[in-house]
C-alpha cells in the first residue's frame, strides 16, 4: 500500500526543509469491539524514523491516539546531496520502508 | 446519544414546519467543501496532506496490473488512464445498454472484470474498489459534473429524485428536507450541506477512511431511522444519478476530504 | 475512584467464576488525570514542568474527533547548545493517555511537528517539551469536540 513522501528536490545548504509523510495504516486502537462484543485486537505503526543519508533526523512513537493513515511533518538542514530514508514499525511485525532524494547546492 | 439526537432532529423541523421542499438553483449550488473549516480544507487541497491521495495510488497501482484469467490490465484496453479516463467519472452513473440500467462507476469496473478481464467481482467497500474508482475518478478532478443527460436515463432520474423527496424512517424525513430546505443551518453541531456529491469516492475524517456515495447514502437512511438499501440496489443507484445530476455543473472533486 | 455499573459487573462476574476473592484487572474506560499524571511523570521523572515556550496548534472547531490535525512547535534557536531534544503529546480522556513522542536533534532547524490525532471527547491535551539543557516545558489546552450528526453504526 502507498505512502506519500514530500521532500524538496532541491535546496540550498543551510536551508530549513519541511518533510511530510503520509502513509496507509487502518491504526486499529485495540479499544473498539465488533458488533457481537469480540475485543478488535491493536494493530498500530508504534515508531517512524527518517535518516538523511543515514543518520537519524527525526523519530517518532506512535499510540492508537494517532489517526488513521499517520501523517507526519517535521523539519531538517540540508546539509549534502542524498537521500532520506523513511520506516515505519508496527505491532505484528509490521514494516515498511520508502526514500526520497535530494539535491543540495 | 440516540434520543439526544432525535431531539436535534425534532427541534429542526418545528424550526421549519412550513417549508415545502424546494430545489436548489444552479447557481447557488455549493461543494461540500465551501461548508467545512480552514483545516480539512488544506487537507483537501494538498495532494501530499489529502490521504484519500494514498487511494489514487494505489489505485493507480491496479490499473496498470494484469487480473483474471484473460490476463489483462484495465491499461491493456484504456490505455493512459489520464486521458482516457478524463470526465468519464463526471457522467456517472451511466447508462448501459446491454442491461437497460444505469449502472455505477463501482459496478462499471466489476463490468469491465467480468467481461473483459474474466476476473471476480471486487465486493463494494473493498479497498481495490475504493482505489480504482477513486484513481479513476480523480482524473475528473476539476471537470464540471455532466450525469443524467441521457435521454434514456430519464425514468430512473425520476425515480431518484422521487425517492430523494420521499420521507422515510422513523424520523420521518426525506433528503430535500435537510438538504434542499436546510442546508447551511446545523444538526449536532455539524453543518448540513447541500448533499452534493462532488468528490466520491472521498475521504471522511469520521470514517478515516475513503468510501462510497453508497456507504454514505446508507448512513443517512441510518440517521433517520430507515432500512438503508443495500449496496447496489436500484434504489441507491437511481438516487446517486438523482444527486449527480444536481450537481450538474460543479466540478468534480475526487478524492474530497470530509468531516 | 467510585464503583461504576460496568466494574461491579466486572467484579461479582469474576466472584461467581473464581468463587473465591477475584484479582480483578481492569481499564478504565477513559484516561484518568491520574493515569495522564502518571504517564507525564514516565517522560519527565522527578523534574520540574515550567510553562511556555511550547505552543499547541489545534484548530478552535474540532470538525470530527476522528481527525484532528495537530502542530506543536517550541520556541528555540535550535543551535548546537540550545536545542529541543523531545516533543510528548498527552491527552486526558482517551482510553490511553500518551498521543505520541517525537525526538528532534540541533540539527532539526526548527522544533516544530503536525500530526492528526483521535480525541474521544471534550479534553485537555499536554504538550511537553524536553530542552537540550534538560528543562521541561509545557502548555495545556482545553480542546472542545462536537458530535457529528448522522454518523455511522461502528462496523
Amino acid at each position: 500500500m502507498a505512502a506519500l513522501i514530500n521532500v524538496p528536490a532541491k535546496a540550498k545548504r543551510g536551508d530549513i526543509i519541511e518533510i511530510r509523510t503520509l502513509t496507509s495504516h487502518i491504526m486499529e486502537t485495540g479499544f473498539r469491539h465488533t458488533a457481537d462484543g469480540a475485543l478488535v485486537p491493536r494493530d498500530i505503526i508504534t515508531s517512524f524514523t527518517c535518516r538523511y543519508n543515514g543518520t537519524e533526523v527525526f523519530r517518532a512513537d506512535l499510540f492508537p491516539a494517532i489517526a488513521a493513515n499517520p501523517y507526519l511533518s517535521f523539519f531538517t538542514v540540508a546539509k549534502e546531496s542524498g537521500k532520506f530514508e523513511f520506516e515505519w514499525i508496527g505491532d505484528n511485525g509490521y514494516s515498511s520502508t520508502a526514500s526520497a532524494p535530494i539535491t543540495v547546492e | 446519544m440516540i434520543s439526544w439526537r432525535a431531539i436535534a432532529a425534532a427541534t429542526l423541523l418545528a424550526a421549519a414546519p412550513a417549508l415545502v421542499a424546494g430545489e436548489i438553483p444552479s447557481d447557488a449550488r455549493r461543494s461540500g467543501y465551501t461548508f467545512m473549516g480552514p483545516d480539512t480544507r488544506a487537507m483537501q487541497d494538498d495532494d501530499t496532506a489529502n490521504p484519500g491521495m494514498l487511494f489514487v495510488l494505489d489505485g493507480e497501482a491496479l490499473w496498470a496490473k494484469k487480473t483474471g484469467s484473460a490476463e489483462k490490465a484495465c491499461a491493456d484496453c484504456h490505455g493512459d488512464a489520464r486521458g482516457s479516463m478524463k470526465g468519464v467519472a463526471a457522467r456517472y452513473p451511466a447508462f448501459d445498454k446491454a442491461l437497460a440500467r444505469p449502472v455505477t462507476l463501482d459496478q462499471r469496473i466489476n463490468l469491465c472484470r467480468a467481461n473483459h478481464q474474466q476476473a471476480s467481482p471486487l465486493p463494494y467497500e473493498s479497498r481495490d474498489l475504493l482505489a480504482l474508482s477513486a484513481f479513476v475518478a480523480h482524473q475528473s478532478r476539476g471537470v464540471a459534473i455532466t450525469a443524467g443527460d441521457d435521454p434514456e436515463l430519464k425514468p430512473f432520474l425520476a425515480q431518484g429524485r422521487d425517492l430523494f423527496m420521499q420521507r422515510e424512517g422513523q424520523l420521518n424525513l426525506a433528503c430535500t428536507n435537510c438538504h434542499d430546505d436546510n442546508f447551511d443551518r446545523r444538526l449536532a453541531g455539524a453543518p448540513i450541506t447541500q448533499a452534493q456529491p462532488t468528490g466520491y469516492p472521498l475521504y471522511r475524517l469520521e470514517w478515516q477512511t475513503l468510501g462510497s456515495l453508497e456507504r454514505r447514502l446508507r448512513s443517512c437512511m441510518s440517521g433517520v431511522r430507515a432500512q438503508a438499501y443495500d449496496y447496489g440496489a436500484p434504489e441507491l443507484v437511481a438516487l446517486e444519478l438523482y444527486l449527480m445530476s444536481r450537481a450538474r455543473g460543479l466540478p468534480m472533486e475526487t478524492p474530497a476530504v470530509r468531516p | 475512584m467510585p464503583t461504576t455499573r460496568r466494574q461491579f459487573l466486572s467484579l461479582t462476574g469474576g466472584v461467581t467464576i473464581a468463587g473465591t476473592i477475584p484479582i480483578v484487572t481492569m481499564r478504565p474506560l477513559q484516561a484518568t488525570p491520574a493515569m495522564l499524571n502518571t504517564a507525564i511523570r514516565n517522560v519527565v521523572g522527578e523534574a520540574q514542568i515550567r510553562t511556555g515556550k511550547v505552543k499547541l496548534d489545534i484548530p478552535p472547531l474540532v470538525e470530527n474527533g476522528n481527525t484532528v490535525p495537530m502542530t506543536v512547535s517550541v520556541a528555540s534557536p535550535m543551535t548546537a547548545n540550545d536545542y529541543v531534544k523531545s516533543i510528548h503529546v498527552f491527552n486526558e480522556k482517551n482510553p490511553q493517555p500518551n498521543i505520541g513522542n517525537f525526538y528532534l536533534n540541533a540539527a532539526s532547524g526548527r522544533a516544530q511537528v503536525s500530526t492528526r490525532i483521535r480525541l474521544a471527547d471534550t479534553q485537555k491535551v499536554v504538550a511537553i517539551a524536553r530542552l537540550s539543557d534538560d528543562t521541561f516545558w509545557q502548555v495545556a489546552t482545553e480542546i472542545v469536540v462536537t458530535l457529528a450528526a448522522c454518523t455511522e453504526e461502528m462496523n
